[in-house]
C-alpha cells in the first residue's frame, strides 16, 4: 500500500535533493547522478520474496535437502546411527512412535533412539532410517534427469534456432532444413506416449538406477528445445547479435555468451517442474516393480513395498506419499514463484 | 484448405511411419529375446524352440520382420506371443472398457475445471481463487497411486464395499438394474482418479485464458456499455477465451493408454493402459507396439482433427 502511494506521486521526497554536478561529473556511477541499480538477481528476489507459496516451496525443499544430506552420514558406514538394513523380525509392522519390545530384539538392534519414530516394516526395519537413505535417491534421480534432458534440449534448441536454415544435403539434393528435420524430431517425441514408453525401455533393460535417470532424461528433452528454439529464432533477429556479428564474433561466442543466457529463464522453469514430475514418474516405476532395486530404498519403494499392507500398516503408505507430494508440491510451487520472478512483465 | 489439409495429413503419416520404425527397433534391439523368457522351463525345447522363432518370424531380418509385422497387423493375421490370439481382437475387447472409463473420466474433467477455472479468474486473487489455485498444485503433485490408495482405504473402511474390477465378485446374473449398477459403482473410483489430474491442470489452463480474455479492451467498452457482470462474463469474454480448448482434444485422446496404466493396474480394472503393463511383464512385443503405434494414431488423429476445428471456429485463421 504504502509502496503505491509513493508510485502515485512518482518522486519520493528521498529523492528530491539537489543534483551534485560537481561528483557527477567527476564520477559518472555515483549514486547522485545514476539512479540506483539494482542487479538482476536483486531484481528477481524482490519479486520472489512477495510470493508466499513459493517462499514456503523453497524453505520445504532447503529442509529436505538438508535431510537427505543429513541421511547420507547418519545411514551409511560401518555402525550408522541410523541403521536401514537391521531386521528385527518380533517388531515388524510397529505404528509411528512405538517403543521397540526390549525383551525380544537383540541390545544392539535396538533403534538409536530408543523409538520407531516412522513405524518399521515388515521385516521390522526402520521406516525413519529408510527414507532418510532414499532421499538422496529419490532427489538425484529428479537433478540427474532433468540434468540431462536440459542438456539435449538445449543443445537441439540451440542448433535448430542457430544453424536452423542450413540444408541437410546428401549429394548433391538438398534433403530439407536442420530446422525442419529437428520440428519434425519434436513431432514423433510428441507422438509417444511418454510413460508408457519409458516402461517399456525400463522393463527390457537390466534393472539399475542410472539406467532409470538417463531414460526419464532422455525422453523429456522436446520441452526445453523449443523453449530455446523459439527464443534464439526471436533473439538472433536483433540488434545486439548483429552488432557481435559485425565485429566478427564467432558463432560459438555468440551462442554461448549472447543468445543461451538471453532465454534460458523459460529453461529454468521447465526444469524446476521438470524435476518435480521426474520424481512422480521414478515412484510410479517403483511402485509397479520397475523401480530401483533392492536393497536400496526410494520413497516409491517404501509404498510399494506397503501396499501389501494398506488396511493393517497404512503408515507404511502415509510417509513415503505425503513426502513425495510434499517434495514435488515444494519444487512446483517454487518452479511457479520463479516463472513470476523471471518474467519482467512483473517487476517493479 | 483443401491443400492444407492434404499437406498436414501427409505430415502425419510420416511423423506415424518413423514412430512406428522407433518403437519396432527399441523393442527388437533392446537385450533378451522373447523366445528366451523362460530358459528354465524344461518342457522348452531347442526344436520349440525354432519352431517357436519360425512361427513368429523372429528367425528373419530386422526389416523384412518390420513390413511382415505390419502386414499381418493390417490384415488381421498379427497373434499375441503369449497366448496366440489375434492382437486386434485383444485390443478391441479392452479398448471398449478403457473407453468408458475415459468417457466417463473427461466428463467429470470438464465439467469440474471450467466452472472452478472461469469461477477463480472473476474472483482473482480472493479467497476461492487462492485456495484452488493452492489446491490445483497440491492435486498435480499428488501420486496418483497415492491417491488411489487412500481412497481405497477411505472408501473401504467407511463403506464397507468392494471397489476393485469391473464388477462385484459372485454376483453375475444378477439382472437387469441390478448389473449395470453394479458397474457404474466401480467405474466410480478409478474415473475420480483418472480425473483428478486433468482437473487441475485443466482448471489452471481455463483460468489463465480466461484472464487474458477480461484484461481485453474490448471487456472494457462491454462493461462500458452498462452491461451486466453476467452478461460481460458469459456473453462476451468466455466465448473468446473458449477458443483454444478446441486444441485439447489433440491433448486428450493419448490419455486413453498412457495416462491409465497404472490407475488400471490398481484397480483391476481390464483396459488398454493393465493390457499393456501386462504385455510389458510378459514381453508380448505385437501388443506393445501395436499399443504403442494405436497411441500414435490417437494423438495424431487428436491434433489433425483439432487443427481443423481451429479452422472452422476462429475466423481469423485462414488458409
Amino acid at each position: 500500500m504504502k509502496d503505491k502511494k509513493s508510485s502515485e506521486f512518482g518522486i519520493r521526497s528521498s529523492e528530491l535533493k539537489p543534483i551534485n554536478l560537481q561528483s557527477a561529473i567527476r564520477n559518472p556511477q555515483s549514486d547522485d547522478f545514476m539512479p540506483p541499480e539494482r542487479t538482476p538477481f536483486q531484481d528477481f528476489w524482490m519479486v520472489f520474496k512477495g510470493n508466499g507459496m513459493a517462499m514456503a516451496g523453497m524453505v520445504i525443499l532447503l529442509i529436505f535437502f538438508a535431510l537427505a544430506i543429513m541421511g547420507i552420514f547418519t545411514t551409511s558406514g560401518e555402525k550408522p546411527i541410523l541403521d536401514p538394513h537391521t531386521v528385527r523380525l518380533p517388531d515388524k509392522l510397529k505404528p509411528p512412535l512405538s517403543k521397540p519390545t526390549i525383551d525380544s530384539v537383540p541390545k544392539e538392534n535396538l533403534p538409536s533412539f530408543g523409538i520407531y519414530l516412522l513405524g518399521t516394516d515388515e521385516l521390522g526395519r526402520d521406516i525413519f532410517a529408510r527414507m532418510l537413505q532414499g532421499a538422496i535417491v529419490s532427489l538425484s534421480v529428479g537433478f540427474v534427469a532433468v540434468g540431462i534432458s536440459i542438456i539435449l534440449g538445449v543443445l537441439i534448441g540451440g542448433i535448430a534456432g542457430f544453424y536452423g536454415e542450413n540444408m541437410i544435403r546428401i549429394g548433391r539434393y538438398n534433403i530439407m532444413t536442420i530446422d525442419t528435420m529437428i520440428v519434425a524430431l519434436i513431432d514423433i517425441q510428441l507422438s509417444f506416449p511418454t510413460f508408457f514408453l519409458i516402461l517399456t525401455v525400463i522393463a527390457l533393460l537390466p534393472p539399475s538406477i542410472w539406467n532409470i535417470m538417463a531414460i526419464i532424461g532422455i525422453t523429456g528433452w522436446v520441452g526445453p528445445a523449443r523453449f530455446v528454439r523459439a527464443d534464439i529464432l526471436s533473439l538472433r533477429e536483433q540488434e545486439f547479435i548483429l552488432a557481435a556479428k559485425s565485429i566478427g564474433v564467432p558463432d560459438l561466442r555468440i551462442i554461448l555468451l549472447h543468445l543461451l543466457p538471453n532465454s534460458i529463464a523459460p529453461v529454468l522453469v521447465s526444469a524446476t517442474i521438470g524435476i518435480a514430475s521426474a520424481i512422480l514418474t521414478e515412484s510410479a516405476l517403483s511402485f509397479l516393480g520397475f523401480g530401483v532395486p533392492p536393497p536400496n530404498a526410494t520413497w516409491g519403494n517404501i509404498l510399494s513395498d506397503g501396499k501389501k499392507y494398506i488396511f493393517d500398516a497404512p503408515w507404511l503408505t502415509y510417509t513415503p506419499g505425503i513426502t513425495i507430494l510434499l517434495t514435488v508440491l515444494a519444487f512446483n510451487l517454487f518452479g511457479e514463484g520463479l516463472r513470476d520472478a523471471l518474467n519482467p512483465k512483473l517487476r517493479n | 484448405m483443401f491443400v492444407f489439409t492434404i499437406k498436414s495429413l501427409y505430415k502425419k503419416l510420416i511423423t506415424l511411419f518413423f514412430v512406428s520404425v522407433i518403437s519396432f527397433l527399441i523393442i527388437h534391439l533392446a537385450p533378451g529375446e522373447p523366445s528366451q523368457i523362460n530358459p528354465l522351463n524344461p518342457r522348452f525345447t531347442k526344436d520349440d524352440l525354432e519352431r517357436y522363432r519360425v512361427a513368429f518370424d523372429l528367425d528373419k531380418p530386422l526389416h523384412i520382420q518390420y513390413l511382415l509385422f505390419f502386414k499381418k497387423l493390417f490384415t488381421g493375421n498379427l497373434k499375441s506371443f503369449k497366448d496366440n490370439q489375434p492382437v486386434m481382437g485383444k485390443i478391441t475387447e479392452r479398448f471398449y472398457n478403457s473407453l468408458m472409463l475415459f468417457i466417463v473420466g473427461t466428463i467429470l474433467t470438464w465439467c469440474l475445471a471450467f466452472p472452478i477455472g472461469i469461477h477463480a479468474a472473476i474472483k482473482r486473487g480472493f479467497t476461492f481463487d487462492r485456495w484452488t489455485t493452492f489446491l490445483s498444485y497440491t492435486l498435480i503433485s499428488l501420486p496418483g497411486f497415492f491417491l488411489a490408495y487412500v481412497m481405497i482405504i477411505f472408501v473401504v473402511e467407511v463403506f464397507n464395499v468392494p471397489v476393485l474390477g469391473m464388477r462385484t465378485f459372485g454376483r453375475e446374473g444378477i439382472g437387469f438394474p441390478y448389473t449395470p449398477m453394479d458397474k457404474l459403482w466401480h467405474l466410480v473410483l478409478p474415473s475420480i482418479l483418472e480425473a483428478t489430474a486433468g482437473i487441475a491442470i485443466l482448471s489452471r489452463y481455463v483460468r489463465s485464458q480466461m484472464l487474458e480474455v477480461i484484461g481485453q479492451d474490448y471487456i472494457r467498452t462491454a462493461k462500458a456499455k452498462g452491461l451486466t457482470d453476467d452478461d460481460v462474463n458469459y456473453n462476451h469474454a468466455l466465448k473468446n477465451a473458449l477458443l483454444p480448448f478446441v486444441t485439447m482434444f489433440g491433448m486428450l485422446l493419448p490419455g486413453l493408454i498412457g495416462g491409465s496404466v497404472i490407475i488400471e493396474s490398481i484397480f483391476a480394472w481390464p483396459g488398454m493402459g493393465r493390457m499393456g503393463y501386462e504385455a510389458i511383464l510378459a514381453r508380448d512385443f505385437p501388443i506393445i507396439i501395436t499399443l504403442n503405434f494405436f497411441s500414435a494414431v490417437l494423438v495424431l488423429a487428436g491434433t489433425f482433427v483439432s487443427d481443423l476445428l481451429y479452422m472452422f471456429v476462429d475466423p481469423r485463421i485462414k488458409l
